[in-house]
């Protein structure tokens, strides 16, 4: 039973647990006894929070039991990347130096609607270190496994949300995306992934990196637990300076919405070189599925590229700033040598990447005039083998970390919603990016959705466990 | 060139305070040699002048 009831979506165990058919402790018990076993492997989880989760889910029972109202999320088990704020936790953000601020005060945000919603927090999760990182490696914890062959990169650097979702520990995990790192986890895992809008969901009380670039969402094994975890989320919140004050735009009544009408078109040029097979051939199997023939070319986007490279070096440098003179030595090296360079990069470079990004918003935004939703590859590859320095492509040898996340930056560089969506190839899965116009996340999700009905995009189960 | 930039990058270090140990000099070179190449991309790509940055205030 409690291994049974931890396979099942989100929504399904938020039914039961409202129908009474299980409770609350026993889904909770259920993911409990998944990561105490495939942990092991995955090493996904940093921290769990069995007491608090418990303590959560008896007090949701007992709300049932006295028939009040629980939410839409009752009984679900989460997980969050470990730049979340827990309550009782220093928020460690993959680093070591972390670990020696004080326990945190109170939950973040999105933690805390979630479990508004009835959802029940059972731990944090591993990452890169202050998320500079594609991989889901980490010198200080060990890196991220790959559910569906442990010998493979997670991605990152929400290594341990992919790896979590991606091996059903639990059915929703929560992560953050400044270049891709929902997107590129999801495609390595072979799970969904809802980069939003920027300014969409609230980042308060979450560790930053790059302030221009932040943002966090949801990971599911579905697109309506994706959607509901996103529903949740919603909402403006005074704590975040960044916060859209959007009032809440529901997407699960949207989901099973025709998607008939809607332009669908392939991304060009850039996001067609530097690709393997299997990322053309995923490409490819949605484009056939949704009918989509047209190709639609985004302008400059190696520039967009280089300018999100400059603005996320640079304001990653300035946070981290004091921290590199005071712990160089307790940093990853190698992200360590990223932000010394940061920091000496001139400051009108900043000023122009800034600037370009306007000039590059406005000229995205013209092609949502003729197009709905755009797509293109979510990563170059299928998950790497951990550790894997260089792959060979087109007989070029090349660096594995700076290509994983060519295809995510210059989408997040100007902040538009995106879904990834797991093609389930063999033997390893790959995803695509669903890119809609800016705060149109019901358009991806439904197109998500249809893929998903059609039997293209689906999260395969754990293959590596 | 190559003295330049280790110049530039001891002069940095220096002004801002920011340690550079020799074992860590040639990887903070590298990766400043691509971020200046990247940034050079986005440098000559033409403006106008009245380009708004995206990162501006709202008081």
């Amino acid at each position: 039973m409690p291994e049974k009831s931890a396979l099942m979506s989100a929504a399904d165990i938020a039914q039961a647990v409202s129908g009474r058919k299980i409770t609350a402790l026993d889904a909770t018990e259920a993911a409990l006894s998944r990561i105490a076993v495939h942990d092991k492997v995955l090493n996904s989880f940093t921290d769990v929070t069995a007491d608090r989760a418990r303590a959560k889910a008896k007090a949701i029972d007992a709300a049932i039991a006295a028939g009040q109202p629980v939410g839409p999320l009752a009984g679900v088990p989460f997980a969050v990347k470990n730049l979340f704020d827990v309550q009782g936790l220093s928020t460690r953000a993959g680093s070591k130096i972390n670990r020696d601020l004080p326990p945190s005060p109170r939950d973040a945000t999105l933690i805390e609607r979630m479990e508004a919603a009835g959802a029940v927090l059972v731990g944090a999760l591993n990452m890169g270190e202050y998320a500079y990182d594609f991989t889901g490696e980490n010198v200080h914890d060990g890196p991220s496994r790959n559910p569906h062959d442990p010998t493979r990169m997670a991605g990152g650097s929400s290594g341990g949300s992919g790896s979590a979702v991606g091996g059903a520990l639990v059915p929703i995990a929560l992560g953050s995306d400044t270049n891709g790192s929902i997107r590129v986890p999801s495609s390595f895992c072979g799970i969904f992934g809802l980069k939003p809008t920027y300014g969409r969901l609230s980042r308060a009380r979450s560790f930053p990196f790059v302030a221009s670039l932040d943002h966090l969402g949801p990971f599911a094994r579905n697109v309506k637990d994706l959607a509901l975890a996103y529903d949740a989320m919603q909402g403006p919140d005074a704590d975040d300076a960044g916060c859209a004050g959007r009032s809440l735009e529901p997407t699960l009544p949207l989901l099973t919405h025709d998607i008939g009408g809607l332009r669908i078109a392939i991304a060009g040029g850039y996001f067609q070189k530097n690709v393997f097979p299997e990322a053309v051939e995923a490409v490819a199997r949605v484009a056939k599925a949704l009918g989509a023939t047209k190709t639609i070319e985004l302008p400059e986007v190696a520039r967009a590229r280089a300018a999100a490279y400059i603005i996320t070096t640079t304001e990653g440098a300035s946070l981290h700033l004091d921290r590199l003179r005071k712990r160089a030595n307790d940093f990853d090296p190698a992200v360590r040598d990223r932000l010394i360079a940061g920091a000496m990069v001139p400051a009108p470079y900043v000023d122009k990447a800034q600037k370009f990004r306007r000039w590059y918003r406005a000229k995205v935004l013209e092609l949502f005039k003729s197009v709905d939703v755009i797509l293109a590859p979510a990563t170059p590859c299928t998950a790497p083998k951990l550790g894997q320095v260089n792959f060979v492509l087109d007989g070029a040898e090349l660096p594995v970390r700076a290509n994983i996340g060519i295809h995510t930056q210059p989408i997040s560089f100007i902040g538009l919603p995106v879904v990834a969506v797991p093609v389930p190839l063999e033997p390893m899965p790959i995803g695509v990016q669903l890119i809609a116009a800016p705060w149109r996340e019901d358009i991806a999700l439904r197109v998500a959705y249809a893929l998903e009905q059609m039997g293209v995009a689906a999260a395969p189960p754990p293959r590596g466990l | 060139m190559a003295d330049h930039l280790d110049d530039y990058i001891n002069a940095v270090a220096g002004a801002m305070a920011l340690p550079v140990e020799d074992a860590w000099r040639p990887a903070v070179r590298a990766n400043l040699e691509v971020s200046l190449r990247l940034a050079r991309l986005v440098d000559e790509f033409p403006l106008p002048d009245e380009t708004e940055s995206a990162a501006i205030y709202s008081a």
